[in-house]
């Protein structure tokens, strides 16, 4: 019995300790912003973790916009307002699909990488050797990974959505037959600049923040086995879709739930 | 050196395409204009009932767009809608003092608007106005309530 409340005792106190880590982890790499020297750093990892998401993003957007065109249109004929579509398709999109679905994607994408990589820098003691010739491996290392994530999600967020209402357009308006007016007109007076746009790409940099915050420091806190590794890998894709989630109810009730 | 420029060429590319997609959300997704707002004039009207009209609801002249609700608020005096409107200026001093506002629907399940038609009188209406003779919003409830009541009428 003792043993049992023990034990809840030393989960509760790692679980903290894990969190307080992560937290002086992200204070101490996200100051390394990049600069000078940390150019060409900075913009390897961008053109890994954003650039190279990019085909997976798109691709899932237009397909994302495809069937929001034809689901939408099987529904709202029965109502008589497919002239609706391009309203319900841009907003599902803006507000909820886009951010939520990149951030998924770009967590199995490009945060397993980035877990995996920092690990295995780990594992074979590289991030120790450059400690030993007096490189801080959190602004070499980390920090350009962190704020490439940082700034390429929201990025990926906007192609997402673009293509995905390019892709509603398509199903709605070239194959079902929407009048190509009113897909646009109906979008234009309903979707806000700054309550549905800005609000969405508000979520996009929290979720990018997050996944790309608990993909590195996975990478840096495991158990430097090939075991570890695997792990680590897979609680990066794990956590990081469950943030994303919860977060997102979380935002979503402050930012459209008319709570405040 | 060449793999480095393709990269930073393939990033600068990235960057831009992803602030372009922002101006197209913008501009063509949620229809923003660009540039100085234009120069409004204020009419105010005082309803019965607004029904479902909101702040930044369409406000028409023969079914075409003239301005957007700037504010809708509880008059305590009467104890009815005020709606203040911002309209395009070029339509002052345009509109009579007995034009009428009312609140209509478009379509059957549309959003409601607030529908100007102009009268006869030679004085118009000057900045800060308020439209007397307006039209409260159907309410569909009230519509059937008539309606039953004028059937067990009969």
């Amino acid at each position: 019995m003792i043993g049992y409340i023990a034990s809840l005792g030393r989960g509760t106190l790692e679980a903290l300790s894990a969190l307080g880590r992560a937290a002086m982890f992200l204070a101490q790499s996200a100051v390394g912003i990049p600069s000078r020297e940390g150019w060409h750093l900075w913009l390897r990892q961008m053109h890994f973790i954003g650039v190279m998401s990019l085909a997976i993003v798109l691709v899932s957007g237009l397909f994302i916009g495809m069937v929001l065109g034809l689901q939408g249109y099987t529904i709202l004929v029965d109502f008589g307002a497919e002239d609706a579509l391009g309203q319900m398709v841009a907003l599902s999109l803006l507000r909820e699909l886009a951010p939520v679905v990149a951030a998924l994607l770009f967590a199995g994408r490009a945060g397993s990488a980035l877990t995996a990589e920092i690990g295995l820098m780990k594992a074979t003691e590289q991030l120790t050797s450059m400690e030993m010739i007096g490189v801080d491996p959190l602004r070499r290392i980390v920090a350009p990974r962190l704020w490439a994530g940082f700034i390429s999600m929201p990025l990926l967020t906007v192609g997402f959505s673009v293509v995905g209402i390019w892709g509603g357009y398509l199903v709605g308006v070239q194959w079902l037959g929407v009048f190509d007016g009113s897909y646009w007109s109906n979008m234009q007076s309903n979707v806000a600049f700054v309550d549905d746009i800005l609000n969405g790409m508000l979520k996009s940099v929290v979720f990018g923040l997050v996944v790309t915050w608990i993909a590195v420091f996975q990478g840096y806190d495991l158990t430097p086995t090939s075991e570890g590794i695997s792990r680590a890998t897979t609680r990066t894709v794990v956590y990081s879709s469950l943030a994303v989630l919860g977060l997102d109810f979380v935002l979503t009730a402050l930012m459209f739930g008319e709570l405040g | 050196m060449k793999r480095s420029k393709m990269m930073e060429f393939g990033v600068g590319l990235f960057v831009l395409a992803g602030i372009l997609g922002m101006v197209f959300l913008g501009l063509r997704v949620s229809g923003i204009t660009l540039g100085v707002p234009q120069d409004t004039f204020t009419l105010q009207a005082n309803f019965a009932n607004i029904g479902g009209l909101k702040s930044g609801s369409r406000v028409a002249m023969a079914g075409v767009t003239v301005g957007r609700v700037s504010d809708v608020e509880l008059d305590t005096e009467w104890l009815d809608a005020r709606v203040t409107m911002e309209l395009d200026e070029d339509l002052e001093g345009k509109i009579s003092r007995d034009s009428t506002a009312s609140i209509l629907t478009s379509g059957l399940l549309g959003e409601q608007y607030v529908g100007l038609s102009v009268g006869g009188d030679p004085e118009m209406l000057a900045e800060g106005d308020t439209i007397r003779d307006t039209q409260q919003a159907l309410v569909l409830e009230q519509l059937i309530q008539q309606f039953v009541s004028n059937m067990t009428n009969d």
